[in-house]
C-alpha cells in the first residue's frame, strides 16, 4: 500500500475514534438539560469524569496527524475554518474545566453545570458546522471573506445532526452505565433520537449524492452499487435493533422487571455501528479529498522522510494506546456508583 | 486586504499566540514537578509505611488534578493554533514539527490521559502497587511530553538536520533535528524549572501552615523535604543556566546581546549589568549599575573577552531589547533568591530553629508563585529574544502568519482573554480553597483501604467514609 494512503486512513481512524469516544461524552453534556436534579447531574458527570481527557486526546491526535502528514491541508483547513474552530475550543475549555470545578463548588455549582452543558453543545455544534462546510466545499476565498459563508442551510443542518448523533451515543452510554430513572430516561430520549438521527443521515446522504455528479457516479454508476448497498441496509438494521432494545429497557422499567445485561450494553454498540457506517459512507463519497474538489490527500502529503519517521511510532504506539485505554475502561467497568470515589 | 490591516492581523495573531501559550505553560510547569513529587511520596509510603507520605500524596493530588485539567484544555488550543493563525508557518515546517508533535501525542499525551483516570479515581479499584505504577506513568508521561515539545521548540531556535526544498523544510537527519544544538540545555533547564516550581509551591504551603500553626507534622515534613530538594535543584539550575547561556552566545549572539544589553558591534571587557534601562532608540543603556569585565568573564572565561553586540545587525533584525533584558534579570534574580532560601534553610536547620523562625517561614510562603514567574520570564527571553525570526535565521515571523481579517482575530483574542481571565481567577480560588481545607486526617487515611477490590465492600466502605467526612465538614 502507498504510504500516503496509509496516513489518509490513519487520519480517518483518528477522526472516527474521536467522534465515537468524545461523541458519547459530549453527548452526556448535550443531554444534561434533560435531567434536572443535582443527584442526576452528579451521576452524569461521574460516568465520564475518568475518561473524557483520554477521549479528547484523539482530537489532538487527529490534529497532529494532519499537521505531520498533510501540512498543506492542516494549514488550509484550519485557517479557513477559523471561527468554528475557535468557538469549538472555547466550548471544550469550559466543559473540560467543569469536571474539576463542579464537584468542588457549592454556590457556583449551577454555573459549572451550565458551562458543561453549553460548552459540550457548542463544541458538537461547531464540529457539525465544519463537517457541513467541508462536505459542501469551502469557498476558496473563505479565509478573507465573511465567516458567515460557512453558515449555510446545509451546514446548519449537519450541525444539528451531529448534536443529535452525539446525544444518541450519550443515551446509549447511559443505558449501559446507569440504573433506574436515569437509564429509563436515557432509553426514552434515545428512541426519539434514533428517528432524528436516521432522518438526518438520509437527508445528508441524499444531498451529498445529488450535489456532485462524481459522487453520484461513485454510488450508482455501475456494479459497485451492489458493493455499497450493505452500508445503508446495515445502518437501517442497526437502527431498528437499537430502537427495539431501547424500547425493551424502557418497558422493563414500567413492568419493574430486570433487563438483561445484553440489552443494556447492546444499544451502545449499535449506536457506535451507526456512526461507523455513516463514516464509511462519507469516506466513499469524499475519497480522495481532504478538502472536497480542491485538495486531495496526495496533493497535501508531506515528504516521505517524515511519513516513514512517524510510521514506527504509529505501528507500535497505537496498538499500545488501544490496549491501555481498554484496560482503563475495564477498571471502571460496570455501573456508575453514586458516591465520592477516588482522590 | 490592505497592508495595514494585514499587519494588524499578524500582530493580533502573535499576541494571541503569546497569550495562550503563556497561559498554558503556567500549568505544565506546576504539573510536571508535582506529578513527580506525588509519585515519589507514594513510593516512599509503600516503602516505609509512614502515613505522612500518603497524606502528602493524597493532599497534593487535588491541586494537581485541577492544574492538570487547566493544562489539558489550554494545550489543545495550542495544537490547533499553529494551523489557524500561522498557516504558512505550518505549511513550511509541518514536515519537521508535525512528526515531533505526533510523537508527543503518541508517547505522552495518551499515556498521561490513560493513567490519569486510574491515578485520580482508581484508589478503591486497583492494588496499591498498581496505583503507584499509574502515578509513575503519569509523571513519566509529563517528562516525555516536555522532551518532544522542547525538541520542537529548540529546533526553531537552533535549526539543524533539515534541508530546504522548494521553499519548504524537509528532514535530512531526524537525530540532528531532535538533538539540535540547544535542545539538551533547554530540556534539562526546563525540567529542573518545573521541579523547582513544584518544590516552591509545596514549600510555601507548608511554611504557611507552620505560620498558622496548623497540621504541624504534615507541614514539617513538607518543608523539610522541599528545602533539601531546593538545596540540590536551585544551584544545579544556575549551573545549567550558565551552560545554556554559553550555548546562546554560540548560536544566537544577537539574543545574547539583548539579554546582556550590549550595544557596540563588538566589545571587549564587557561589564555585567546588574541594572540598566536599555534604550533601543539611542542604542545605549541608561542608569547602568555594573561590574566591570564580569560578563566577559562569565561568557568567554576571560576578563578581556570580546562579545558581539546589537549593532552588528540592522535594527530590523533585533528583538525587543528591554523585554528580553528585564525578563532575563527577573529569572536570574529569582534563581539566586531560591538558592539563598535553600542555603538559609540549611543554616536554620543546623541551628535547630527552622520551624520557628517566622521571617523565614514568611519568606518561604511568599515564594509560592516564584517558579511560575521565573518560567514565564525564561520563556520570554527565549521566544522574544529570537524575534524577528520564527525559525532562527530562516523564517521571519511576520511572513508566515495566516492572512486572516483583523476583526476575526480580534474576536477570538477577546474571547480568549475573557475566558482565560475568568478561569485563572477560578483556578486560584479553588487552589486556595483546597489549601485552606488542609490535608486529610491521618485517622481517616489509615482507615481508607487502598485497592480493596471486592467491589461490594469498597462501595459500602467508601460510602460510609464519604458520609463521615461530610459530617465532619459540616462542623
Ligand atoms: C513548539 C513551539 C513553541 C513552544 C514550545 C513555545 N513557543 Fe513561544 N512561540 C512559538 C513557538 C513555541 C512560535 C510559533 O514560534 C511563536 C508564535 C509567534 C511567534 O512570534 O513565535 C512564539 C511566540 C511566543 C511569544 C511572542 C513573541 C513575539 O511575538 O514577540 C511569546 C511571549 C512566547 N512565544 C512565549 C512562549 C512561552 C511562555 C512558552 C512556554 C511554553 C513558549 N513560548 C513555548
Ligand atoms: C507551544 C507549544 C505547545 C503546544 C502546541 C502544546 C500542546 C499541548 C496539548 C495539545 C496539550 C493537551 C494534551 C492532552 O490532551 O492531554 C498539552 C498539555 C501539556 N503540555 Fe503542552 N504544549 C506546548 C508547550 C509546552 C511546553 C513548553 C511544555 C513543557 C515543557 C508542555 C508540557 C505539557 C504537559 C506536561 C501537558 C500535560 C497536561 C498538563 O499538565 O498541563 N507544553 N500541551
Ligand atoms: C539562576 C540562574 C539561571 C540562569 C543563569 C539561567 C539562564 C537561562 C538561559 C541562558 C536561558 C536560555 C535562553 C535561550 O535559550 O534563549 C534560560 C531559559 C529559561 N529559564 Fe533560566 N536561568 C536561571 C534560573 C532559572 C530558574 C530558577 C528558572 C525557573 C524555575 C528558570 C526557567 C527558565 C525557563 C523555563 C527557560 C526557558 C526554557 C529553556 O530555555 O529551558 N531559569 N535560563
Amino acid at each position: 500500500m502507498d504510504i500516503s494512503l496509509f496516513y489518509f486512513l490513519l487520519l480517518g481512524f483518528a477522526i472516527l475514534m474521536y467522534v465515537l469516544l468524545d461523541g458519547f461524552d459530549l453527548g452526556i453534556g448535550i443531554l444534561y438539560p434533560w435531567f434536572n436534579s443535582d443527584a442526576e447531574h452528579d451521576h452524569l458527570m461521574r460516568s465520564i469524569s475518568h475518561v473524557w481527557d483520554g477521549n479528547e486526546t484523539w482530537l489532538v491526535f487527529g490534529g497532529v496527524i494532519l499537521f505531520g502528514a498533510f501540512p498543506t491541508a492542516y494549514a488550509q483547513l484550519l485557517s479557513t475554518l477559523y471561527l468554528p474552530i475557535m468557538l469549538m475550543l472555547i466550548g471544550l475549555i469550559f466543559r473540560g474545566v467543569a469536571f474539576e470545578y463542579r464537584f468542588k463548588s457549592h454556590s457556583s455549582k449551577i454555573w459549572w453545570s451550565r458551562a458543561f452543558a453549553i460548552g459540550s453543545t457548542l463544541a458538537a455544534f461547531c464540529q457539525g458546522l465544519m463537517l457541513g462546510a467541508v462536505v459542501q466545499g469551502v469557498p476558496s476565498d473563505a479565509i478573507q471573506g465573511s465567516s458567515l459563508q460557512l453558515v449555510t442551510p446545509f451546514s446548519l443542518f449537519t450541525a444539528v445532526a451531529v448534536v443529535a448523533g452525539y446525544a444518541l451515543l450519550g443515551c446509549a452510554y447511559l443505558v449501559m452505565k446507569s440504573r433506574g430513572d436515569i437509564q429509563h430516561k436515557a432509553a426514552q430520549r434515545g428512541r426519539v433520537l434514533v428517528w432524528v438521527v436516521m432522518l438526518a443521515m438520509a437527508l445528508v446522504s441524499l444531498f451529498t449524492v445529488l450535489s456532485d455528479d462524481l459522487i453520484w457516479q461513485r454510488w450508482f454508476g455501475g456494479w459497485q452499487t451492489l458493493w455499497l448497498l450493505p452500508l445503508p441496509l446495515l445502518a437501517l438494521a442497526a437502527a431498528r435493533l437499537l430502537y427495539r432494545d431501547l424500547g425493551r429497557v424502557r418497558k422493563s422499567h414500567h413492568n419493574k422487571e430486570q433487563v438483561t445485561e445484553k440489552h443494556e450494553d447492546r444499544p451502545f454498540w449499535l449506536a457506535v455501528s451507526l456512526f461507523v457506517l455513516a463514516f464509511a459512507g462519507l469516506l466513499v463519497s469524499l475519497f480522495p479529498y481532504l478538502l472536497p474538489r480542491q485538495l486531495s490527500y496526495q496533493q497535501a502529503v508531506a515528504p516521505e522522510h517524515s511519513l516513514w519517521f512517524m510510521l514506527p511510532g504509529v505501528l507500535i504506539f497505537v496498538p499500545l494506546i488501544l490496549a491501555y485505554t481498554l484496560w482503563g475502561y475495564r477498571i471502571f467497568a460496570g455501573k456508575v456508583e453514586d458516591f465520592e470515589e477516588g482522590y | 486586504m490592505d497592508i495595514d490591516s494585514a499587519q494588524l492581523s499578524a500582530i493580533l495573531s502573535r499576541i494571541q499566540f503569546a497569550f495562550t501559550v503563556s497561559f498554558h505553560i503556567i500549568f505544565p510547569s506546576i504539573t510536571i514537578g508535582l506529578a513527580t513529587l506525588i509519585a515519589v511520596w507514594e513510593g516512599l509510603w509503600l516503602k516505609t509505611r509512614n502515613p505522612v507520605y500518603l497524606q502528602l500524596a493524597k493532599f497534593w493530588i487535588k491541586p494537581f488534578a485541577i492544574t492538570f485539567g487547566m493544562g489539558v484544555v489550554s494545550g489543545i488550543v495550542l495544537s490547533y493554533e499553529f494551523g489557524t493563525n500561522f498557516s504558512k508557518f505550518s505549511e513550511l515546517t509541518g514536515a519537521v514539527l508535525g512528526p515531533l508533535m505526533a510523537y508527543e501525542v503518541l508517547t505522552a499525551f495518551f499515556l498521561e490521559a490513560g493513567f490519569l483516570g486510574v491515578m485520580l479515581f482508581g484508589w478503591q479499584r486497583v492494588s496499591e502497587r498498581m496505583h503507584f505504577f499509574a502515578s509513575c506513568t503519569v509523571a513519566v508521561g509529563t517528562w516525555i511530553s516536555a522532551f518532544w515539545i522542547i525538541a520542537a521548540n529548540s529546533w526553531m531556535q537552533t535549526p539543524a538536520g533539515h534541508k530546504i526544498v522548494n521553499g519548504r523544510f524537509e528532514v535530512e537527519s531526524w537525530f540532528a533535528v531532535i538533538f539540535n544544538p540547544s535542545m539538551p540545555y533547554r530540556l534539562s533547564h526546563m525540567l529542573l524549572a518545573t521541579m523547582l516550581t513544584a518544590t516552591f509551591v509545596v514549600m510555601a504551603t507548608s511554611a504557611w501552615y507552620l505560620l498558622k500553626q496548623q497540621h504541624q507534622t504534615f507541614a514539617r515534613k513538607g518543608l523539610s523535604m522541599t528545602l533539601w530538594l531546593a538545596l540540590v535543584l536551585a544551584p544545579l539550575q544556575a549551573l545549567v543556566g550558565d551552560f545554556h547561556g554559553l550555548n546562546v552566545k554560540e548560536h544566537q549572539p544577537v539574543k545574547l546581546a539583548a539579554m546582556e544589553g550590549i550595544w557596540p558591534a563588538r566589545e571587549a571587557n564587557v561589564p555585567y549589568l546588574l541594572f540598566a534601562i536599555p534604550d533601543p532608540e539611542q542604542e545605549k543603556n541608561h542608569f547602568e549599575v555594573k561590574i566591570p569585565g564580569l560578563a566577559s568573564l562569565l561568557l568567554t572565561h576571560d576578563w578581556q573577552g570580546e562579545l558581539q553586540g546589537l549593532q552588528s545587525v540592522p535594527k530590523a533584525d533585533r528583538p525587543n531589547v528591554p523585554l528580553v533584558f528585564f525578563s532575563f534579570r527577573l529569572m536570574v534574580g529569582l534563581g539566586l533568591l531560591m538558592i539563598f532560601i535553600a542555603v538559609a534553610g540549611l543554616w536554620l536547620r543546623k541551628r535547630g530553629t527552622l520551624y520557628q523562625s517566622r521571617w523565614f517561614l514568611r519568606l518561604c510562603s511568599v515564594m509560592a508563585p516564584s517558579g511560575v514567574i521565573a518560567v514565564l520570564a525564561g520563556w520570554y527571553v527565549v521566544e522574544v529574544g529570537r524575534q524577528p525570526w520564527l525559525v532562527q535565521g530562516l523564517v521571519r515571523t511576520m511572513d508566515v502568519v495566516s492572512p486572516l481579517p483583523a476583526e476575526r482575530v480580534t474576536l477570538s483574542l477577546s474571547l480568549f482573554v475573557l475566558t482565560y481571565s475568568l478561569l485563572f481567577g477560578v483556578y486560584l480560588y479553588f487552589f486556595r480553597k483546597l489549601i485552606k481545607k488542609g490535608p486529610p486526617e491521618l485517622a481517616d487515611l489509615q482507615q481508607l483501604k487502598v485497592g480493596v477490590k471486592a467491589s461490594g465492600y469498597a462501595v459500602a466502605f467508601t460510602k460510609n467514609l464519604a458520609d463521615e467526612t461530610q459530617h465532619k465538614g459540616a462542623h
